[in-house]
């Protein structure tokens, strides 16, 4: 079943008179339990894409339907809603609030979902102890590395146990071992059913996914299934 | 969303900055101190003086020499009122409802003890004084008509002139010395301390016939207080005095009065404009405190919004509802004028307090500290209103960020 679907999509910014076309004319279908990553170069439109979708900002124009629900004349509160209720997002500079806990940061979903305690230390627990920082969950986030600090962001985009993850250059500020760590979590998730999309402008991260769509100028380019995965197999490095 | 959560997160935005957040309150601060102090100190005077008053009873009305006036500096120096104008008084065909007449005079003295000198207050009395100022006697007796027809030469002292002239010892039947002339000292007061116009425990008291010829030199009254028979005849009984001393002036048209007739009522009016001038004052200090310390709070507010930017696109991708942000920041003001309230309140609870002291310590008057607490609640009100008006506009602003656009902001 067709989990985001796109017809006829496009942004267009005006500044001054001036119209830039970030998106033009996108159709796209994600099925659930997919694992995309939207790939191109800077300015391309990739994240104007991924935030298009992930409900942080409207189209100029056209269709978005999730789970075949058309999202046009939903109100900002509404798409609020879908945000927590069905989104997770990772970013690609963590976006934790640096003077909460570990827990306190995981459970910000959870309060604007209206989980009250004591159910939402429990789910919160949950995740913190799934991403492996059970230890560290009094700590504050500044306190922690950048890779810690993006299994936080994961913990915290799995609490509201969302359909779809969207993760915007999640890698981008990690090493290589703490963005493979990251990758591998994803593609976990994402062998659980989850579906997974991903903007990146490394082809390596982009081999981690399943299909790869590439956008150039505010048009897709190409949409293409990966073929040979690049699996990450670590097992003992999480948990 | 809980309000539990939206307190939680307000007060972790507002610990973020400690000393900025606590110098953008200080206008709060000192407005609130302001209203705190005009209640506290308002009340203890308005109390302090409507006991005053009291004391005299309600059913009283004051002769005074002289044109009304706020104060009665005239008066004082003038000599119209004289002892035909008590015995106009006396007769009941003219004040009907009078119960009793107490002429009196007052001035300042020394009283003299062998080697030990006293300044002090003299109060020339009538017998009635007794009973008009509430004066009970720890020893001997009161003076009676006769000493005032006579102008006989007999004193009763305060509980503090007793003391400092005489100590323990048993001062009834001694003889002080005033101006050259001897006064046995027939008694002593109770101690009463502080009244809003003599200190009794430092009183010196003569018949008020034998003060004029031979302390003060001279042979007018200075008040003249007429008991009326219930204070329903009051008003009526002050129209009758009018007329009687007019009559006795030979005075036609009223506004030739060369004396006034006030009641315990009427200086209470008087002292009500002097706190209620005061309050307006101090009042209008506190407005343009809070309004000022209103526009700081908005600016930081708004300052803090933008700084927030990232944040505010991050509570809205996980789900923050408008109301959410805008909760959370309103919350924020509010609480940071509260605690500017609480803390005004506290200081301005503190400065009374001092205040009443200093009173007493430098005035001699027994200013009862009066409890803040409608001032406190004035001030809770008036604090958190001042958060609410001056913090939605920037709560708006933050709430209807593009979460996008928020998220990019750098």
């Amino acid at each position: 079943m067709a989990l985001i679907e796109v017809k006829n999509l496009s942004k267009i910014y005006r500044d001054n008179e001036i119209e830039t076309i970030a998106l033009g004319n996108i159709n796209l279908t994600v099925h659930e339990g997919e694992f995309v990553a939207i790939v191109g170069p800077s300015g391309s439109g990739k994240s104007t894409l991924l935030q298009v979708l992930g409900c942080l900002d409207r189209p100029t124009s056209g269709e978005y339907l999730i789970d075949g629900k058309a999202l046009n004349s939903y109100s900002d509160d509404e798409l609020a809603l879908i945000r927590n209720k069905k989104m997770g997002f990772v970013f690609q500079a963590f976006n934790l609030l640096p003077r909460l806990s570990v827990l306190e940061n995981v459970k910000l979903p959870l309060i604007y979902g209206g989980i009250g305690e004591p159910r939402r230390t429990e789910i919160a627990k949950k995740m913190v102890d799934l991403v492996g920082l059970n230890e560290r969950s009094d700590y504050k986030t500044a306190k922690l590395s950048g890779g810690q600090k993006q299994r936080v962001a994961i913990a915290r985009a799995l609490v509201n146990d969302p359909k779809v993850i969207f993760a915007d250059e999640p890698t981008g500020n990690l090493d290589s071992k703490s963005g493979e760590v990251i990758l591998d979590f994803l593609q976990k998730l994402n062998d659980e059913g989850r579906t997974v999309i991903i903007v990146t402008h490394e082809s390596y991260v982009a081999q981690s996914a399943k299909r790869i769509i590439k956008v150039s100028d505010g048009r897709i380019e190409s949409d293409e299934a990966v073929k040979g995965q690049r699996i990450i197999r670590r097992d003992g490095l999480v948990k | 969303m809980e309000i539990r959560d939206i307190i939680k997160m307000a007060i972790i935005g507002l610990t973020t900055h400690k000393i900025r957040t606590f110098l953008t309150i200080l206008g709060i601060v000192i407005g609130i101190t302001a209203i705190t102090i005009v209640t506290s100190l308002g009340s203890s005077a308005e109390g302090f003086i409507l006991g005053e008053l009291e004391n005299f009873g309600s059913n009283v009305a004051f002769v005074i020499p002289g044109r009304e006036g706020n104060f009665g500096e005239e008066s004082i120096l003038t000599d119209s009122l004289r002892e035909k104008d008590v015995e106009a008084l006396n007769n009941k065909n003219n004040v009907p409802d009078a119960e009793m007449i107490v002429p009196f005079v007052f001035g300042p003295t020394v009283v003299a003890y062998e080697s030990e000198k006293y300044h002090t207050s003299l109060l020339g009395a009538s017998p009635g004084n007794k009973e008009v100022d509430k004066l009970e006697l720890a020893d001997g007796e009161f003076i009676n008509d006769e000493d005032v027809d006579q102008k006989a030469s007999v004193i009763i002292l305060g509980s503090g002139v007793k003391e400092d002239l005489f100590g323990a010892s048993d001062a009834i039947g001694e003889k002080v010395k005033i101006k050259e002339r001897l006064y046995r000292v027939i008694g002593i007061l109770e101690p009463k301390g502080q009244s809003l116009f003599v200190d009794y425990d430092k009183v010196a008291i003569v018949p008020y016939t034998t003060a004029q010829q031979y302390i003060l030199g001279y042979d007018y009254i200075q008040r003249i207080v007429v008991m009326a028979i219930s204070t329903e005849a009051v008003p009526g009984m002050v129209k009758d005095i009018e007329k009687t001393i007019r009559d006795s002036h030979n005075i036609e048209n009223p506004d030739d009065d060369d004396f006034h007739v006030q009641t315990p009522e009427d200086a209470a009016k008087t002292f009500s404009t002097i706190t209620d001038v005061l309050t307006i004052l101090l009042g209008s200090i506190a407005a343009i405190s809070l309004v000022v310390g209103g526009v700081g709070i908005m600016n930081i507010m708004l300052v803090s919004v933008t700084e927030r930017t990232r944040e505010i696109g991050l509570r809205k991708a996980l789900g923050a509802k408008n109301g959410d942000i805008l909760a959370q920041f309103l919350i924020e003001a509010i609480i940071l004028t509260g605690a500017g309230g609480i803390m005004g309140i506290i200081s301005g609870s503190l400065l009374s307090y001092i205040g009443t002291i200093i009173i007493y310590q430098f005035g001699g008057i027994d200013f009862p500290f009066s409890s803040p607490l409608s001032g406190a609640l004035l001030g809770i009100g008036v604090s958190t209103a001042i958060g609410f008006v001056f913090g939605i506009y920037p709560a708006h602003q933050a709430s209807k960020k593009s979460p996008m656009e928020s998220l990019r902001y750098e």
